[in-house]
């Protein structure tokens, strides 16, 4: 027992390095959705194409891609090349054009190429509350029966879509 | 230089003033109340360690406004409460419930406390026997006396 004693402080500090260790690979801000596993949630919101309110299941047809977007969003302008390749490889993706304004938005798809099946113009961010979207871009994975399946909020990149995304859709590739 | 203390106390409490960013016009003071009550309790998602009430986010902006337009309309704490966690998760209250996924939250802290009282209970009750054996006889005190004496006797021939 006396013996065992000595070595309480090295395993205090083995335990306690442990956890700081895992904590330096952790993420502090990645916050699953709360909808994960649930229905996209219904909407009946105008396109970038159109006034006429549309609503979910005319728009949405997974497995997709939902890409919160928006032209204020500089992160945006960052990803954009890389859905612009994903679209190319045939991704479906859908953009939900969040808080902004839709003739900025048009020129931002004229001017940098469209990777969008469709644009949700969610100009008031009803869609985006009801999301749980906190910042653009925010990327749902969204499957074939209508469920969101993952989130990645920020940047998605060749990296983030290997680890995170491509999977849902490997029948696609 | 009191009153120099005096003045930078009064203006370091004036950030408490400034983190109010807009202002809602209220039916009634018992929503106006609420409506600063949940704000504070509910977290921004975007800056992790602020409340609605304090941050400049967009989306606390959003929040604020909604749950202005809730509590006009009529809606009790926890529709409130249960509207914001269904979209935005557990993590948007400070104050969450009681259940399995949070019980080490609530209860951890007090068990720690608990069980260093214990410890130190533990270890005080052990070291009460040892002070009263250790305490010198009173032989041995007359002893430490004679010698204290000898020893100040010989500096001050």
């Amino acid at each position: 027992m006396g013996r065992f004693r000595l070595f309480l402080p090295l395993i205090a500090f083995g335990l306690l390095a442990v956890f700081l260790y895992r904590g330096l690979s952790l993420d502090p801000t990645a916050l699953p959705s709360a909808l994960v596993d649930k229905q996209f949630p219904d909407f009946a919101l105008p396109t970038l194409a159109s006034d006429v309110p549309t609503r979910r299941d005319d728009l949405i047809v997974g497995p997709a891609l939902v890409n919160v977007w928006a032209t204020w969003c500089y992160s945006c302008r960052v990803e954009h090349p890389f859905l612009v390749e994903l679209a190319e490889r045939g991704i479906p993706i859908i953009g939900l054009n969040y808080k902004d304004e839709p003739t900025k938005a048009r020129q931002w798809l004229a001017e940098l190429g469209d990777p969008y099946q469709h644009n949700i113009s969610d100009t008031e961010g009803v869609l985006g509350l009801d999301l749980g979207v906190y910042g653009a871009p925010e990327t749902y994975v969204v499957d074939g029966a209508g469920n969101i399946r993952y989130r990645h909020v920020g940047v998605v990149d060749q990296g983030v879509w290997e680890a995170h995304l491509a999977d849902w859709f490997s029948a696609e590739e | 230089m009191s009153r120099l203390a005096v003045a930078i106390l009064l203006a370091l409490l004036c950030s408490h003033a400034l983190a109010v960013i807009e202002t809602y016009e209220f039916s009634s003071e018992f929503l106006e109340a609420r409506y600063y009550q949940l704000s504070q309790e509910l977290r921004c998602p975007k800056c992790q360690n602020q409340n609605i009430a304090d941050s400049n986010a967009p989306i606390a902006r959003d929040l604020r406004a909604l749950l202005h337009r809730q509590l006009e309309a009529g809606a009790s704490d926890d529709e409130i409460l249960a509207f914001m966690v269904e979209r935005y998760g557990e993590f948007v209250r400070y104050r969450p419930d009681v259940n399995s996924q949070t019980a080490v939250l609530w209860y951890f802290p007090v068990g720690a406390v608990g069980l260093g009282l214990l410890m130190l209970g533990l270890h005080l009750y052990r070291r009460r026997g040892a002070t009263v054996s250790d305490a010198p006889t009173e032989a041995q005190l007359a002893g430490m006396r004679e010698a204290l004496d000898e020893l100040s006797r010989g500096r001050k021939p």
